[in-house]
């Protein structure tokens, strides 16, 4: 096949594979948002079951990792900032890197390997053994009850867990300022307060919303594509983590260069 | 009980007409055709048994019939709607009258039998709890599964599984129970009790049946009328002893079960990708 019309067919299916991801996220926002007001019932109850798991499970972990990014953060920025002998500005530095990027990247990148993958798994097995058939064939939409929930607990979660990860990374970077940069926690918290600006923490939470997005939307696409046989379902959390992490990245990008061309001069 | 709950605008077949007329009706997947134009009626009440081999298209009409798959053209004519031009809102209010046991029971794992059963009533009716629970248990007892509502699906045997499945196709009490291979993978005790609640079922409701299934003994014990698949054409349509007297031979092959002849020659192996019936041995 000639070279072109390799890179044609790819960048059709690669539209052709985001224009499901809409189709979806599109089902699911209709299916809580939409569908309620015409009468038909939403289960918010398995949407709290989903907010359990993507978010309140997630803490730990999240909370752990982002508070020793904070503390890397820290020394790699006090590494530079040592030799302008600006090591004070460790604080905004750590602040505005952890609540624009790092704060809402690792937080996705826990996601989607907690969440994510587990909803190419549950929904894959379900393929696999004709439960997805089933729901079909009992008059139940399979979007409305299993992926809008899945929507419903992410866009919530991923900005609360955002959040607590800028906090937490914050936190972190006080345990490099208290101890090497002579700071007391107090004014560490109060350098910190004063670097940020709401800017910086509202496009962090957005991007963090339509990372949630893009985590639910791969994860059920991957699950509902899932082929015959349980070897299947291994394929399909793969592809959903790796195609999650891309996309993200590619969100990202696209999101903070928005952010950056609009900004107020 | 829980009857008609939910018959809303949806007309009940008349006296006379079949539960189910299937019009020419041509599958495909992909560029490939499943089912070639096939036509046949299921009338009101009657067990019909869908018989063929692997790969005949049975599983696929099957499919079709419940609406999982979409014809490429052709009609399924279904309480006066032709099932296959409707929109989805139209096809879900006639499905909410089908149940539909799948091969391997397709229970959700993560509930228990009881939730299994009970989530159809909880999603399409306005039955309180307590109802609920009063229709599950008189649901899994008609299947003999009196006093497992509370286990997992994974804790429950083959068999069990697929009587859970069934009491939850049972549970909007449908007009039409379709089943997919429902001895497979069983062992012959176990296959002939599912045999027998089938029968037990369709004696105690009238309800129209339809099976899909390759096993012989089991399709003739239940069987009101029988069809024969091969290759996505209806090879024979007829009462269970119009089939055991017929004559024709992919009948007699399947019935007397004659195995296939072994492709020897290049020749028997374009006959078979061609579709055309292969000579019997002899």
């Amino acid at each position: 096949m000639p070279l072109t019309a390799s890179i044609g067919e790819a960048t059709i299916n690669g539209l052709a594979y985001i224009g499901g991801l809409a189709r979806l996220t599109g089902g699911a926002a209709r299916a809580v948002f939409i569908e309620p007001l015409r009468g038909r019932q939403f289960r918010f109850s398995r949407a709290v079951h989903q907010a359990m798991a993507v978010g309140i499970e997630a803490l730990p972990i999240v909370s752990l990792i982002s508070f020793f990014v904070g503390t890397i953060l820290a020394l790699q920025g006090a590494y530079e900032l040592r030799k302008l002998g600006a090591l004070q500005l460790v604080a905004s530095a750590v602040a505005i890197s952890m609540t624009r990027e790092l704060g809402p990247l690792m937080t996705a990148i826990v996601i989607i390997g907690r969440s994510g993958s587990s909803f190419a798994a549950e929904i894959g097995t379900m393929k696999v053994n004709e439960e997805i058939d089933a729901l079909e064939t009992m008059a139940l939409e399979p979007v409305n009850f299993l992926v809008a929930p899945k929507f419903l607990a992410m866009i919530l979660m991923a900005p609360l867990l955002t959040t607590w990860a800028d906090f937490m990374g914050v936190l972190g970077g006080a345990l490099f300022g208290v101890t090497n940069a002579g700071f007391t926690l107090t004014s560490y918290l109060h350098a910190t307060l004063k670097a940020l600006v709401l800017r910086d923490i509202m496009t962090g939470l957005i991007k963090s919303v339509m990372f949630g997005l893009v985590i639910t939307a791969v994860g059920c696409q991957e699950g509902f594509s899932t082929g015959l046989g349980s070897e299947q379902v291994g394929r399909s959390t793969t592809s959903a983590v790796v195609k999650s992490i891309f996309l993200v990245v590619m969100v990202d990008l696209i999101f903070t260069a928005i952010f950056y061309f609009t900004a107020p001069r | 009980m829980a009857a008609d709950l939910t018959s809303k605008n949806a007309p009940s077949p008349e006296a006379g007409e079949p539960a189910i007329a299937v019009k020419n009706l041509r599958v495909k997947y992909g560029e490939r055709e499943i089912l070639h134009g096939i036509s046949f009626e299921i009338q009101a009440g009657e067990t019909l048994v869908i018989l063929g081999g692997s790969g005949s298209g049975k599983s696929t009409l099957l499919r079709t019939l419940v609406g999982l798959e979409l014809p490429s053209s052709g009609e399924i004519w279904v309480r006066g709607q032709n099932f296959a031009a409707i929109s989805e809102a139209q096809r879900d209010e006639i499905r909410k009258k089908m149940g539909m046991s799948f091969q391997q029971g397709a229970l959700f794992g993560s509930m228990s039998v009881g939730d299994n059963v009970a989530l159809p009533l909880r999603e399409h009716t306005k039955l309180d709890e307590s109802t609920i629970e009063i229709v599950v248990r008189l649901k899994l007892d008609q299947v003999g599964l009196s006093g497992f509502e509370n286990y997992m699906p994974a804790q429950l045997s083959g068999g069990m599984k697929k009587r859970a499945a069934i009491a939850r196709a049972l549970a909007m009490d449908p007009e039409t129970l379709f089943f997919d291979e429902p001895s497979a993978g069983l062992d012959p005790i176990i296959a002939a009790g599912l045999d027998e609640l089938i029968l037990k079922l369709k004696k105690a409701f009238r309800m129209t049946i339809v099976v899909v299934t390759h096993e012989l003994a089991s399709a003739f014990l239940i069987a009101d009328r029988m069809i024969l698949l091969d290759k996505g054409v209806i090879v024979a349509n007829g009462t269970v002893s119009e089939l055991r007297a017929s004559q024709q031979p992919r009948v007699r092959q399947f019935l007397d079960r004659v195995p296939e002849p072994e492709i020897s020659e290049e020749l028997d192996y374009l006959q078979m990708l061609t579709g055309e019936t292969p000579p019997l041995r002899q």
